[in-house]
């Protein structure tokens, strides 16, 4: 465990250092979400309606965005390398920096959404659901997109390769997600929802984290 | 088990083999079809609601049981190239992921015509289609994968591995997209009790099924023999090919 906290407190350290890097998925975020009325509508029946699928959908492209920063700077300076011979399970090793990554990219994107959903005239007493599924499912998001990187890590050209490989395995999130706070927005039962995206971060939880490991170490061959 | 696979998994031992298999695949999938598509043009009946256009389903259905039939076989593929880390088993998978795209794309546009018709438009945002369009984006990563390596063998390892993500990923996908909206029927041959299909249909059904299946076998032994071929064409074995045709 111990493993677990100074990689984890290293790379927090690391993302407070590169403050201006990390704030770029959090700005495309927020421009992206305004965009979504300019091009649409500023009609606010439609945008309400529309509010939980562009947010979550924006939140999935900026985590994607992000998602290179979490092993490449390592994997050039050839940091990764070392870290990956240190004894000790190296599931906790990538279970850290995918923690440090969460931290730094997903919990910002919860803090944001309730803002911006504001603005897309999101019924109030959703925003709850809004949030509690976000809190869910960015780990989730951050744990797929892991595996992605960690594919391509090696190709010149990976950033958009891996945003191709995962996305697809984005849609049961995003499924899940929106179906609750639409649920939500319409005063129905949402625990059911809340329990699916719960089981789906466990067994992510779970089970990724050997899969990285596993295309890492195909990334170094 | 182990002997098994690296008797049948050694390069020179796999391309002569698989030649008589691909010679006799390729003759009974001239057959099948033959039989097949004489029978669902000529002898099947027309439905008595969708009359002609179900015929469409001879083509579309097995299509569609292959797109998910060559992701198992991939990604079994995929585990046999991990573990055992077999040189056949790598290109299978990558000539896997080809094959599965082209039965997924095949089983999407028969779907889209069929549907014109019958549902009065060409795509609907339903649970079967979406998740058969999410397979072929599958299959489309794992392909691009495949090939972004200057090694191909890094990148079937790469493919390898997303295959098997996905392979748990692919019922999560299924049911999440089920619940989400559904308008297609439901399944009319898999049903444990009694098809709900009449008998006349589900004969050319499974011909055309049993001809899909050898046709994929058959064009999959093909292309792997190429690749093999092209891979290994440094070795002895290849030479002694070579100098035995010339």
């Amino acid at each position: 465990m111990r493993l677990f906290y100074s990689i984890l407190y290293r790379d927090l350290l690391l993302a407070i250092r590169r403050r201006r890097e990390l704030a770029n998925p959090l700005v495309f975020f927020v421009i992206v979400v305004s965009l979504f009325p300019l091009g649409v509508s500023p009609d606010k029946e439609l945008l309400s309606q529309m509010a939980p699928g562009v947010i979550w959908v924006t939140a999935l492209l900026a985590t994607l965005m992000s998602m290179d920063a979490m092993f490449r700077s390592d994997y050039d300076d050839g940091s990764l390398e070392q870290l990956l011979l240190l004894p000790g399970p190296k599931v906790l090793l990538i279970g850290a920096k995918i923690t440090a990554h969460w931290i730094s990219i997903g919990l910002p994107l919860v803090i944001l959404a309730p803002i911006m959903s504001l603005l897309l005239y999101f019924p109030t007493h959703a925003i709850g659901s809004l949030v509690i599924t976000l809190l869910i499912s960015t780990p989730i998001l951050s744990l797929l997109g892991a595996v992605g990187v960690a594919l391509t890590l090696s190709l010149r050209s990976g950033g958009i390769l891996s945003s191709l490989l995962i996305l697809p395995f984005y849609i049961p999130v995003l499924i899940f997600s929106t179906m609750a706070i639409n649920a939500s927005a319409n005063q129905l039962p949402v625990s059911g929802y809340y329990a699916l995206l719960g089981a789906f971060f466990i067994i992510s939880a779970l089970l990724i984290p050997f899969a990285v490991v596993a295309a890492l170490k195909v990334s170094y061959n | 088990m182990m002997q098994f696979i690296h008797k049948y998994g050694s390069p020179r031992y796999y391309y002569q083999w698989s030649r008589g298999w691909q010679k006799w695949l390729a003759i009974i999938t001239v057959a099948l079809l033959a039989i097949g598509l004489y029978q669902s043009f000529f002898v099947a009946p027309p439905d008595y609601q969708q009359g002609e256009t179900v015929r469409i389903m001879y083509i579309h259905v097995p299509a569609a049981w292959m797109s998910m039939f060559v992701y198992m076989v991939m990604a079994f593929s995929g585990i046999v190239a991990l573990v055992w880390r077999i040189k056949v088993a790598e290109i299978v998978i990558g000539e896997c992921a080809v094959l599965g795209a082209s039965f997924t794309a095949m089983a999407l546009i028969t779907g889209m015509l069929w549907g014109k018709p019958m549902w009065g438009t060409y795509w609907v945002w339903d649970a079967r289609l979406t998740s058969e369009l999410v397979l072929l984006f599958l299959y489309f990563g794992v392909i691009a994968l495949h090939g972004a390596f200057d090694d191909p063998r890094t990148g079937a390892k790469a493919a390898a591995i997303l295959a098997i993500v996905g392979i748990i990923n692919i019922p999560i996908i299924k049911y999440s997209v089920e619940w989400w909206n559904t308008l297609h029927q439901g399944p009319s041959v898999t049903k444990l009790d009694k098809p709900s299909m009449h008998i006349s249909m589900l004969i050319p059904l499974l011909i055309m099924a049993i001809a899909f299946k050898t046709f994929f076998l058959s064009l999959l032994f093909m292309r792997s023999r190429a690749e093999l071929l092209s891979r290994e064409k440094n070795a002895s074995w290849v030479k002694e090919i070579v100098k035995e045709m010339s």
